[in-house]
């Protein structure tokens, strides 16, 4: 039977180990290696490697496909000393990892040369329970929430689609939400715009969302625009800075505004429309995918665009695309999983279908195209809009 | 034979069906078909005898504009889905 020393001495034997030194000059030519902290929590709290990933050595074997699948990519493995990470950089390679080096000397060592740490930003307990569903997901973690929490996401309309997506980005702890509508409660809004409430009728909308989101979770700031997004107003209020944009908008003019902005300011957006019992989603990413104008260059022209008095919306409908524009946010502020860029989703509720189609970048795009036609934004004829029919 | 996906936006010219059979083919003689039979289509789908910039014809998914326009192919059994703008969100 092996003592604690032998059995280490003989790990050793059996991985290879890198200086501080030689580690240091892996993170500075950003090689590709992932640096893996096996440490106990509290240990990672008073700092780490920067950009290092956590996962303790008693649930590594569990957690690290899920944090590194890519098997073949370079791990440096450390602990305080390189002992623990010593018997992880083992069971590494045990898991099939095919180029895994412990950090001989470990953090300490790294320290002691002056090379640079991380001292993380730490959830605060009260976060820790309201995420720990959240923190269980792999693709989400501490660091996803950490990246929710900063993020910003601005969205255009308090009403069918921005209800549910606005609900479900600040349950998720999205730090900021702005929120542009102009409008006020109305009781023709209740039967599907779940954000507000029967005593908030007459209320400006992004006062009701502000004090329902910011009721459902204090990490949540909501920033309200109350007014319509016009060409004077659209410039101002994108200046903010935001990561992701909801384009829950109920006009053309407005639809194009945010697009023709969008591609301009680079931010992506997430846009879905409802109609009746159909619902459109998809995500307009600037340099990644097509724009709206790609997909629909002009709006029709107001005579054969769907009026408003034979329109209609099944109350269930804008719950379910807002919450799908919800997701496509979140994955896109966690830049995990596949985004809904360069596909369009249609959803039929009456049938329970889901049609996909595809969506490409055309050159000849008069916004985003090789040669763009349009560089000012355009004040389209306002049709459709009827403030007590919304 | 093809099926043709009415969008919801244009179920009021043809009676209120979401889907359609139509003869045809290429995607213009299976407009064609439909014209005929629901003409109000005409001013939804067509301009200047070339498809309205603000609606998508998709078959097999993919956007007819980017294989031969009005005239790709349509084979029995394919799906036309007919896709208008829309802009609600409210």
């Amino acid at each position: 039977m092996a003592t604690y020393r032998e059995l280490l001495a003989q790990v050793k034997t059996e991985i290879d180990e890198v200086s501080s030194i030689e580690a240091h000059e892996r993170l500075e030519s950003s090689d590709g290696s992932i640096f893996v902290d096996v440490r106990e929590p509290d240990e990672w709290d008073e700092g780490h490697i920067p950009g290092a990933v956590y996962t303790g050595r008693g649930r590594l074997e569990q957690r690290i496909e899920g944090l590194v699948p890519d098997k073949s990519r370079p791990l440096v493995v450390y602990c305080s000393a390189g002992s623990r990470s010593a018997f992880a950089a083992k069971v590494l390679e045990e898991l099939g990892y095919l180029n895994v080096v412990n950090l001989a000397g470990g953090f300490s060592d790294w320290k002691r040369n002056g090379f640079e740490t991380t001292i993380p930003r730490t959830l605060s307990p009260e976060q820790r329970s309201r995420y720990s569903r959240h923190l269980l997901i792999p693709e989400v973690g501490e660091e996803g929430q950490q990246r929710l929490l900063d993020a910003r996401v601005l969205l255009v309309g308090a009403g069918g689609l921005g209800s549910p997506a606005s609900l479900y980005l600040a349950a998720a702890g999205v730090g900021t939400l702005g929120i542009v509508d102009a409008d006020v409660v109305d009781e023709s809004n209740l039967q599907r715009q779940i954000v507000h409430s029967t005593d908030r009728l007459g209320e400006p909308k992004v006062e009701s969302a502000k004090r329902t989101l910011e009721a459902l979770n204090p990490d949540v700031r909501v920033v309200p625009f109350q007014e319509r997004l016009t060409s004077e107003n659209v410039d101002r209020i994108l200046a903010e800075g935001w990561d992701v944009i909801v384009d829950g908008a109920d006009n053309f003019p407005t639809r194009y505004l945010v697009n023709d902005a969008s591609v301009w300011s680079g931010i992506p957006v997430v846009h879905g429309s409802i109609f009746r019992f159909e619902g459109q989603v998809t995500v307009f990413a600037p340099g990644v995918g097509p724009c709206y104008r790609c997909l629909f260059p002009q709006p029709p022209p107001p005579e054969l665009a769907p009026s408003c008095a034979e329109g209609g919306v099944l109350g269930v409908l804008p719950g379910i695309i807002g919450s799908i524009q919800a997701n496509e946010a979140l994955k896109l502020i966690l830049d995990r999983g596949d985004s809904l860029a360069g596909r369009l989703l249609l959803f039929d509720a009456l049938g329970t279908t889901l049609d996909e189609v595809s969506v490409r970048r055309n050159p000849d795009c008069p916004v985003c195209g090789d040669h763009p036609t349009i560089t000012e934004y355009i004040d389209y004829v306002e049709f459709c809009n009827a403030p007590v029919h919304h | 034979m093809a099926a043709v996906r009415i969008p919801p936006t244009l179920r009021a010219e043809v009676g209120g069906a979401r889907e359609l059979e139509a003869d045809g083919s290429t995607v213009a003689e299976v407009i064609d078909d439909l014209i005929e039979r629901y003409p109000p289509l005409a001013s939804q789908l067509l301009q200047d005898g070339e498809l309205a910039p603000f609606v998508n014809v998709y078959v097999g998914g993919e956007d007819v504009r980017t294989r031969d326009g009005l005239e790709t192919e349509v084979s029995a059994g394919d799906q036309l889905i007919l896709l208008p703008a829309m802009a609600g969100g409210n």
